[in-house]
């Protein structure tokens, strides 16, 4: 009898790879395409996409519920301001100035909100959102609590006409959304992210098994929040304006975000990116109703947390086994290939 | 031989519940010691003082001739302590596959391909290879027990601990699971095992120790020990001085 042999990939991860690199040059050719308004909304859904990734990465498998991450949106944001405006750095070194600045930041707040379990954690993170929003109002340089635009000639520095702007901020949203997808991807696939995987699933056995639980999650906590500034930087780069309540909104950074990956499938690579589709799918075709678009979204997380808590890529994956992104491993003896 | 566990005047307790009172014992390498004692009388406390799940309040934990008092519990999973859940924890979204590759890349620090040969290897041991690619979540309580015990050696433990892993097992179950543990022993794993389903625990343990309120009550030969007054009141309910 031959030793068992063990692979990863599948075929439906294999199709997968294929679509996904076909949507990727479509995406990628969009600004020959795509008039003007769906390239802000597709720049606006990469972007969510990613927030949503980096949630589900914290919250879904390192079990940090974090409803604060919005701390860090409007960190990015206030840091590409900040850096092109007194700093003088062009805006992409700025956005990604702000990403180490807030890796930096994060490790204090870790080491006092990793204190906190549960619950406690969660409001724990809002409380710090809020106090840096509170803070950022102070700043007047900053326009305090009214906010400010990016000056013309900031937003002249990355391209001289209006549809390359618009061109590179875009390419710059599908650019990050890769960025993300592919490090949360990789870092899963290695052996960190199998000790992670094991922690989602039972801190206990994990911590049991020689895993580092703490560091662990402050390493997943400071990562997230680095990338979350740079997403955040990128968001108000497309949007040209901040001010404290836009910058470090709990419904716009959080609230969304946590609708999308649950809906789609907390603690799955698949789950945000279905989550993040169906997402943008009810506010396009609801956004004539006004308010009925906020009461639906609401009746959707609560039947989707009643009927299916594991969201809807967690539905299909029971019923047909599939696997998009090759995570797993699976064994095969000798007996499975006829022999 | 020389003693690979060296516990001296642990002391543990909860408020007024004390877990771990004064308990002092050597395990030599390539023992099988079995701890006996009524239920909350601190057996699986004291696997958690040994692991680092809990830390005591006073006294000193030896493991192979280094202090390991003040290690994290994952620190001592590298150094060689694994141990099974009475209350199985199973890595429930990852298959049995991946649940023992846990316990390969993390406790027994290896890589790649050698990582996963020694998981194939710890299913084939423990009977579960049948049930690689299922997801441990979806197992039945015998396949969740031989999973504990599969996850534990995959970190290659020099001492291995045993939660009740017999408990709620049919007959047939049992003899099938005491042949696994007999092998890993005579492998030359040290073994310390809490255990209620005593005929288990008897053909494969050669000391025991009983534990009441978190004293030491009794230590020896299992035998002799289970003539003893204390361990018949507590498992027969005979008053001792009657």
């Amino acid at each position: 009898m031959s030793a068992p042999t063990v692979t990863r990939a599948t075929r439906a991860s294999s199709v997968a790879t294929v679509i996904a690199l076909i949507a990727l040059v479509l995406l990628a050719a969009a600004p020959w395409w795509a008039g003007r308004a769906d390239m802000r909304l597709m720049g606006e859904i990469l972007l969510y996409l990613s927030l949503a990734c980096l949630w589900n990465l914290m919250a879904g498998y390192a079990g940090l519920v974090s409803v604060g991450q919005q701390a860090f949106v409007g960190f990015g944001g206030y840091m590409l301001f900040a850096l092109t405006i007194f700093g003088g750095l062009h805006p992409i070194a700025a956005i990604i100035a702000a990403g180490g600045l807030a890796a930096i930041v994060s490790i204090p707040i870790a080491t006092l909100i990793f204190r906190l379990k549960g619950a406690y954690f969660a409001i724990g993170t809002w409380v710090i959102a809020e106090v840096f929003r509170l803070s950022f109002a102070q700043v007047s340089a900053l326009g305090g609590g009214s906010g400010s635009s990016l000056p013309v000639g900031i937003v002249k520095s990355l391209a001289a006409s209006r549809s390359g702007r618009e061109a590179l901020s875009y390419w710059l949203a599908l650019g990050a959304a890769v960025v993300v997808i592919s490090a949360v991807y990789l870092f899963l696939r290695s052996r960190r992210g199998l000790a992670l995987t094991a922690i989602r699933d039972s801190e206990v056995a994990a911590s049991g098994l020689g895993i580092d639980i703490w560091r662990t999650k402050l390493e997943v906590y400071v990562v997230t929040s680095a990338f979350t500034a740079i997403i955040g930087g990128l968001i108000f780069l497309q949007k040209l304006r901040i001010s404290p309540d836009a910058a470090f909104s709990v419904n716009d950074w959080t609230a969304f975000v946590i609708f999308i990956v649950v809906i789609g499938g907390i603690g799955t690579l698949e789950g945000p990116i279905i989550g993040t589709l169906l997402f943008f799918a009810l506010r396009e075709t609801l956004a004539d109703f006004g308010t009925i678009y906020l009461m639906v979204l609401g009746l959707v997380a609560i039947v989707v947390m009643l009927k299916a808590p594991k969201g809807v890529w967690g539905l299909i994956r029971d019923r047909f086994d599939l696997e998009l992104f090759p995570l797993s491993y699976r064994v095969r003896t000798a007996t499975d290939k006829g022999a | 031989m020389s003693a690979i566990l060296s516990i001296a005047g642990l002391r543990k307790s909860f408020d007024a519940v004390v877990v771990a009172d004064d308990t002092t014992f050597d395990v030599t390498e390539g023992e099988a010691l079995g701890v006996l004692g009524p239920n909350g009388a601190g057996k699986t406390s004291l696997f958690n003082l040994i692991t680092g799940a809990l830390r005591p309040d006073a006294g000193r934990i030896a493991f192979a001739g280094q202090d390991i008092t003040t290690h994290s519990a994952a620190a001592r999973c590298k150094e060689g302590i694994a141990r099974s859940f009475q209350i199985p924890q199973p890595f429930g979204g990852m298959t049995v596959f991946e649940n023992a590759l846990v316990g390969a890349t993390q406790g027994a620090g290896l890589h790649g391909r050698e990582a996963e040969a020694h998981a194939v290897d710890v299913l084939e041991e423990t009977g579960l290879m049948p049930k690689a690619n299922t997801r441990a979540g979806a197992l039945s309580l015998l396949e969740r027990k031989r999973l504990e015990l599969a996850r534990a050696m995959a970190a290659k433990p020099k001492l291995l601990l045993l939660d009740e892993i017999a408990g709620g097992l049919t007959d047939a179950e049992c003899v099938a699971l005491i042949d696994t543990i007999k092998r890993i022993h005579a492998g030359g794993t040290t073994i310390i095992w809490i255990e209620h389903v005593l005929h288990a625990l008897l053909v494969v343990v050669e000391r025991v120790i009983v534990i009441d309120f978190g004293r030491q009550i009794a230590e020896g030969d299992p035998a002799q020990i289970m003539e003893t007054p204390e361990v018949k009141e507590i498992y027969l309910g005979i008053d001792a001085d009657a």
